[in-house]
């Protein structure tokens, strides 16, 4: 019998390779189809009629001129006015949509309709509590230890205040959908990381059955955490489509995406961190306070990574009308990892203490000392920090500031529940099929790879079929779970077909089936590779039947919690306030490593986003109108292809780390970035930049606080 | 800047009326009291047009030759649509994205008598048939189904994509800086791709791979 568990590091054939992603051709010749793609006969397209207030009621909605105009085949109310749902809590939320046979006309026709509004206050600025009013919601009070006792013995206290600004995902691929209806029968093709999850997302609300649902989504453009739900304008699509007797195409305009889609809420502190002279940290203090839009967005668990024996925290969460906070790869981590890596830089400035020192110093607080440790230590040597670090604010002449800064972070991973099926045909062909979808991670890749190593075939033999909810059922990709969840699923199901297959040709070789395995192509006897004979033949064994067999997650291959840590090196123009990225190093351990390729594209990735959200993104509101004043990709800021430095990822992969099982990549290596940027500047211009993102203006109104350049 | 190739719209070779992205760049950047004193206002604009062809097209749908990876086509759209919609939704042409619809971030590039343009800030009308048949290169046109061209393929090695969304736009821009520069270095690619924008954060695979697609399409094996 084959047994399931990862096989040995010197028997893996493709486990741990760098190997190209298997939808790769598809995608780069512009032949892969999203949904935004998808051309059905008669398809019509969807448009929606966007609120342009902040906060307001629904208080009527006239559609007849909407529907006397050229093209227009359905118009769907998506805001009751007379009903209990009226109350609009951001600015863009359709409160109406319009499908017509073109998008110019449906445009047209969107325009056309009359709502009146009754306009309510608003709040969408990313203010104290103090100037919140009634919309600050004070959680409870947490301490642990004797902080006061701590604060009050420490050789060093720093205080300063740190935030993030509250960002969006900007999905490429916005948000929505095609549906489409036969009889009673729905098919959605949908931009979504929860194909799964979305026949009871959009079964539900339309009372329909779920095995009337049929969802859709061989690739997709980007969630990010922002994609899992069937959303108002999903449902709106469907009842468009239903209204018509046509398919619709309803995908969100790119305002829209930038104002509704989702946001990661902001988190601001007021931090006091104690420590003794040799750099142990003895107390921690926080006053933070954030903002999700309209609600609350959970009790931020301060410090991050580093649990400093004595604190005292205190959250309050400020309600707005920003629009919806989602998931936003790691939620919250980053923010975290922002006030508490800068608070801590501080403190080891303020004790004249080389961060380095300190951090390692203070490994013995965190759940990973080794792994850290070794970590650091990796990302110092590639970052070259003893020759480069100076202490704070760099003193060399001339605009031009350099420094370094560092930051470490973790991350849960595991596993979601998947289903896989295997199928081994009698003309030697493969098939593996799940419920899944393929965000850009590799999802679909690491299955085949999982597939192919399994049965001893080249990856090109087996048929990876996900994206279709007539597969098994897999969970949402989110949470960094999906690479846990598919791959032992995988693992399970390719291992159980072969064992099968073994039970069929073993007479034929003249052995037990647990003295055979697949390697190369071949079935064949263990330690005898002459007694064997090819896959194609060996399947050829199974007559007119094919072998099918099932697998699910299983936690004995797959583990959860990783350590992360990431240097930066920056260059600051004192003059012109702009922070020029010039290397970034990440160092991650993630487990056993299916694709060692696209596990780094991952953390390039990663990066790369970190990058963005420390310079350049912000959602900034009209707190007159309440409406966003950015939602356009020109002043909706991401890095291009100049903007990021050189970036340098090391894997932390081999014994010590395989044997840990598989762990998700998407998260871990998007927490640090932000807090080791700020380091970094922090370092070159001898002064903190209290918010993220660090913006020319933030850069000189700080330099101008302290009294001009390092 | 000076060493950027950026996606512009239809160059004003004579082929076409249209009004180039640098061209309204410049207009509305060098002149923006023009703006307010009406200059580019509906009646003036229209008369402009009129003056220019001699009759007004449209607002209903006109029927219009393009001229598509070397093979003319014909659809019925309105004189606003853009070049993106014409592609996508009349002549399912989806490798081109609409991603911003604003000219601003390259999803949408594709290659106008060998100059990559953003086809989001293009009138379809504008480089049609009976306005200089403009010669239009998607995605699609450059390799035929099931093969790779070079600079597809260095994307796919280097793993210059993620999602994939952005890829495409990638790809042409590549391709038609390539085709300009056959031997860029490593700091000019930063610039030259500035046009394009990733959200998952390729980037460090698209500069590998436009150096990588150099050497390809230098081996002849473009």
């Amino acid at each position: 019998m084959a047994d399931y568990k990862w096989p040995a590091a010197d028997k893996r054939a493709l486990i741990g390779k760098r190997i190209s992603r298997i939808d790769g051709p598809w995608k780069a010749a512009g032949r892969a189809k999203y949904s935004y793609d998808v051309q059905r006969p008669g398809l019509l397209q969807g448009k929606m009629v966007l609120c342009p207030y902040a906060h307001a009621k629904v208080t009527a909605i006239d559609t007849s001129d909407a529907e006397r105009m050229p093209g227009v085949k359905a118009i769907h109310v998506m805001v009751d006015p007379a009903g209990p749902a009226n109350e609009v809590l951001w600015a863009f939320t359709p409160v109406a949509a319009v499908a017509a046979e073109t998008e110019e006309q449906a445009r047209d026709a969107a325009r056309a309709v009359k709502v009146t509004y009754e306009k309510l206050p608003h709040l969408v600025g990313d203010v104290e509590p103090a100037r919140a009013g009634s919309r600050a919601q004070p959680l409870a009070e947490q301490t642990e230890g004797d902080p006061d006792g701590a604060f009050r013995e420490a050789d060093a206290t720093a205080e300063g205040v740190y935030g993030s600004s509250v960002i969006t995902h900007c999905c490429l691929e916005s948000h929505g959908q095609v549906a489409e209806w036969e009889g009673d029968n729905l098919t959605v093709y949908a931009s979504t990381q929860n194909l799964s999850g979305l026949l009871d997302g959009f079964a539900t609300p339309l009372k329909i059955e779920r095995s009337k649902v049929r969802v859709l989504t061989p690739v997709m453009g980007g969630g990010f955490g922002s994609k899992f739900g069937a959303d108002v304008w999903g449902l709106a699509c469907a009842q468009l489509a239903k209204k018509a007797g046509r398919p619709v195409k309803m995908m969100l305009e790119r305002d829209q995406e930038l104002a509704t889609a989702g946001a990661r809420p902001s988190i601001h502190a007021r931090v006091r961190v104690a420590a003794k002279k040799d750099g142990t940290l003895v107390g921690w203090s926080s006053e933070s306070w954030g903002t999700g839009g309209p609600q609350p967005a959970g009790n931020p668990n301060l410090p991050y990574v580093i649990r400093i024996p004595n604190k005292r925290t205190r959250h309050t969460a400020v309600l707005t009308n920003i629009g919806p906070a989602r998931a936003w790869r790691a939620p919250n981590h980053p923010q975290l990892c922002l006030i508490t890596m800068s608070a801590l830089e501080d403190v080891a400035a303020q004790i004249q203490m080389d961060p380095l020192a300190m951090f390692l110093k203070n490994l013995p607080l965190t759940t990973f000392p080794a792994v850290y440790k070794a970590e650091l230590e990796k990302a110092a040597e590639l970052i070259g920090w003893k020759q480069k670090w100076h202490p704070r604010g760099d003193k060399t002449p001339g605009p031009i500031k350099r420094g370094l800064g560092l930051s470490i972070h973790t991350w849960g991973g595991g596993g979601h529940a998947s289903n896989c099926n295997c199928i081994i045909n009698p003309d030697g062909s493969v098939e593996v099929q799940l419920g899944s979808q393929d965000l850009g991670t590799g999802t679909r890749t690491v299955i085949g790879i999982v597939a192919a190593e399994t049965l001893g075939l080249p990856l090109e033999a087996v048929k990876v079929s996900i994206g279709d909810t007539r597969y098994p059922q897999s969970g949402g990709s989110g949470g960094s779970t999906t690479v846990g969840g598919v791959s032992s699923s995988t693992r399970r199901a390719t291992t159980a077909a072969l064992n099968d297959l073994l039970a069929k040709v073993a007479p034929a070789l003249g052995a037990n089936a647990d003295q055979l395995e697949a390697v190369g192509g071949r079935i064949q006897v263990k330690g005898d590779p002459s007694k064997g004979m090819s896959w194609k033949q060996a399947c050829a064994k199974l007559g007119t039947t094919p072998i099918t067999a099932t697998g699910q997650t299983s936690r004995d291959l797959i583990s959860s919690g990783v350590g992360g840590a990431q240097m930066a090196e920056v260059a600051v123009d004192t003059e012109t306030g702009i922070v020029r990225m010039e290397k970034l190093v990440a160092v991650q351990d993630c487990g056993l490593v299916i694709d060692l390729k696209t596990a780094e594209s991952q953390v390039f990735g990663a990066c790369i986003m970190g990058v963005t959200y420390a310079l350049y993104e912000e959602k900034i509101m009209d707190e007159q109108t309440g409406r966003p004043l950015n939602p356009d990709m020109e002043f909706y800021k991401l890095a291009g292809i100049g903007d990021i430095g050189e970036i340098v990822v090391h894997m932390m992969t081999g014994p010590g780390y395989d044997e840990r099982g598989v762990i998700g990549l998407g998260e871990p290596p998007t927490i640090s970035p932000g807090a080791a940027i700020s380091n970094a500047v922090a370092n070159a211009i001898g002064v903190r930049v209290p918010a993220l993102p660090l913006t020319p203006d933030k850069v000189l109104a700080a330099l101008e606080k302290k009294g001009g350049a390092a | 800047m000076s060493e950027r190739d950026d996606p512009r719209g239809p160059g004003r070779s004579g082929k076409s009326d249209g009004l180039g992205r640098r061209d309204f760049v410049k207009l509305v950047g060098g002149a923006g009291a023009a703006i307010s004193a009406g200059v580019l206002s509906g009646p003036a604009l229209l008369e402009a047009q009129e003056s220019a062809s001699g009759k007004v097209i449209g607002p209903g749908a006109v029927k219009m030759s393009l001229r598509i990876n070397g093979h003319p086509k014909t659809v019925t759209v309105e004189p606003r649509t853009t070049l993106l919609d014409a592609l996508r939704d009349h002549l399912e042409l989806t490798g081109a994205k609409k991603v911003c619809d604003r000219g601003t971030c390259g999803a949408c590039t594709v290659i106008v008598d060998g100059k990559a343009i953003y086809s989001c800030t293009a009138l379809a009308i504008d480089v049609s048939e009976a306005f200089g048949n403009a010669d239009i290169r998607t995605i699609e046109g450059l390799a035929p189904e099931n093969q790779l061209h070079a600079v597809s393929a260095a994307f796919v090695e280097n793993d210059a994509q993620q999602c994939g969304f952005c890829t495409p736009g990638f790809v042409m821009a590549c391709k038609a800086y390539l085709d300009g520069h056959p031997t860029p270095t490593y700091e000019q690619v930063k610039k030259a791709l500035g046009g394009n924008l990733c959200r998952c954060g390729t980037y460090m695979g698209v500069r590998k791979a436009v150096l990588d697609a150099a050497m390809r399409m230098k081996g002849g094996r473009s």
